[in-house]
């Protein structure tokens, strides 16, 4: 079966409808599948639920859905960096379920390995353990969160085979990998297709058993916050 | 006289044994890597990485490598990187021996509340609910006081919740306390404060 797609558009031809839910790699504007959340935008795919530790910035990233009103509803552990996405949700215009970072990652994993549901002691006696179910396990009291299976998860690698085996760098891979396994159908955009075979099998860190489709393309790669040390100092 | 955010970051970094696996939040807990000397203190991120470089040199940023505040880093020759699951199944685990993270209340039972301020500032816990859950131990690092003088340390948090009997250690610009039975007790006191200023501008109960 041929996973490798022309562009991002063409690799998501048939698998985006209204009101479907998404998960998507990346933390912060770090390891984004950005070519992909371009091609949703241009898609116009509307009440989406996405899965996604930010929300991006406010034109770049989940950030370009929002200005489109493309999204429902966000389960992310963190959006401070994205004012449009304050002023929507402050005016009542979108759904946020605050998960705590390792509940959202964990909830991915779980969710790709066919684990519907696991007990956390983090979050318990916050608001974040309201409705949900209490158990103790040698003397200590722990939650119950579900794992998420996505309609599609979308992530960014570095360089991948022709079969889906995928390479992340350094902290760009991050929720790409958990957010992979939790996609009935993945697809991945990278910098480089190279040839079968020139990968290490033992350097792979996600399989291409996960990974349905697949881009590569030219990556803008946008720094957040830029923070360096004069020479001088050295 | 008090501590500023360099002597408050300097006296937490007292906090850190040689060894140490650590995770620093954002702000002042960020300076207490510029005062661990000699100590081989293995600084995690939770976004996927152990072994945390300073920030790099001008033209040298990398997008592909950042810190949990978003900031470019660099690696050294120690780093190894991973996925979020994975970097959450260490500090869920107990694997990271402490975690240094500012606040905004601590009440006298070690409950935190760093978050949200409902109605207002709505960003998310991030990684806070995770490490205060799992970590060996929590240190607070934050001033003593509000901008019009009022306690964070408190009898009970009025702010939302990060984690509930989480806080074993409180540096303030104004002392070290712990979190024992009862309330709190002074460690110490910063520079030219006397215990009795101390205890004048704390709302909790002290022991």
């Amino acid at each position: 079966m041929k996973k490798v797609y022309p562009d991002a558009a063409a690799a998501l031809q048939g698998v985006l409808f209204d009101g479907m839910t998404i998960a998507a790699g990346g933390f912060g504007l770090c390891g984004i599948p950005e070519l992909l959340l371009q091609a949703i935008r241009a898609a116009g795919t509307k009440d989406l639920t996405f899965a996604s530790n930010n929300a991006g910035v406010d034109d770049f990233g989940i950030g370009i859905l929002l200005q489109t009103r493309q999204v429902k509803k966000m389960l992310s552990s963190y959006v401070g960096e994205n004012a449009e996405f304050m002023r929507q949700y402050l005016a009542g215009e979108l759904e946020i379920e605050f998960n705590p970072q390792g509940t959202l990652a964990e909830r991915m994993r779980a969710g790709g390995a066919g684990i519907p549901g696991f007990y956390t002691k983090t979050g318990v006696g916050t608001q974040v353990a309201d409705g949900k179910e209490h158990k103790d396990f040698d003397g200590e009291t722990y939650i119950l969160e579900r794992g998420i299976v996505a309609d599609l998860a979308i992530v960014k690698a570095w360089k991948a085979d022709d079969t889906g085996n995928l390479i992340f760098r350094k902290t760009a891979r991050n929720f790409n990998p958990p957010a992979a396994m939790c996609g009935k159908i993945c697809v991945a955009e990278v910098e480089e297709i190279v040839p079968r075979g020139s990968l290490d099998p033992d350097a792979i860190h996600l399989p291409g058993i996960y990974v349905h489709r697949l881009i590569q393309g030219e990556h803008e790669k946008r720094i957040e916050q830029r923070t360096t040390r004069k020479r001088e100092d050295a | 006289m008090a501590w500023d955010r360099n002597q408050m970051a300097e006296r937490a970094a007292q906090e850190l044994e040689d060894g140490m696996y650590v995770n620093l939040g954002i702000g002042i807990p960020t300076l207490v890597a510029n005062y661990v000397g000699d100590k081989e203190i293995t600084l995690q991120s939770e976004n996927g990485m152990l072994g945390m470089g300073a920030f790099p040199y001008e033209g040298e940023e990398d997008p592909d490598l950042i810190n949990a505040g978003k900031q470019t880093i660099t690696e050294l020759s120690r780093t190894s990187y991973f996925d979020s699951a994975t970097s959450f199944g260490m500090i869920r685990g107990g694997k990271i021996a402490a975690a240094i993270l500012g606040a905004m209340e601590v009440a006298e039972n070690g409950d935190l509340a760093n978050w949200m301020i409902p109605g207002k500032l709505v960003k998310g816990m991030g990684g806070a609910m995770d490490l205060v859950a799992g970590v060996g131990r929590v240190i607070v690092v934050m001033d003593h006081t509000s901008k019009h003088g009022d306690s964070k340390l408190l009898k009970k948090c009025t702010l939302p919740l990060t984690g509930t009997g989480v806080v074993d250690r409180i540096i303030t610009n104004l002392g070290v306390l712990d979190v024992v039975e009862g309330g709190l007790k002074i460690i110490e006191t910063a520079d030219g404060v006397t215990e009795d200023e101390l205890r004048a501008a704390t709302e909790a109960t002290i022991v």
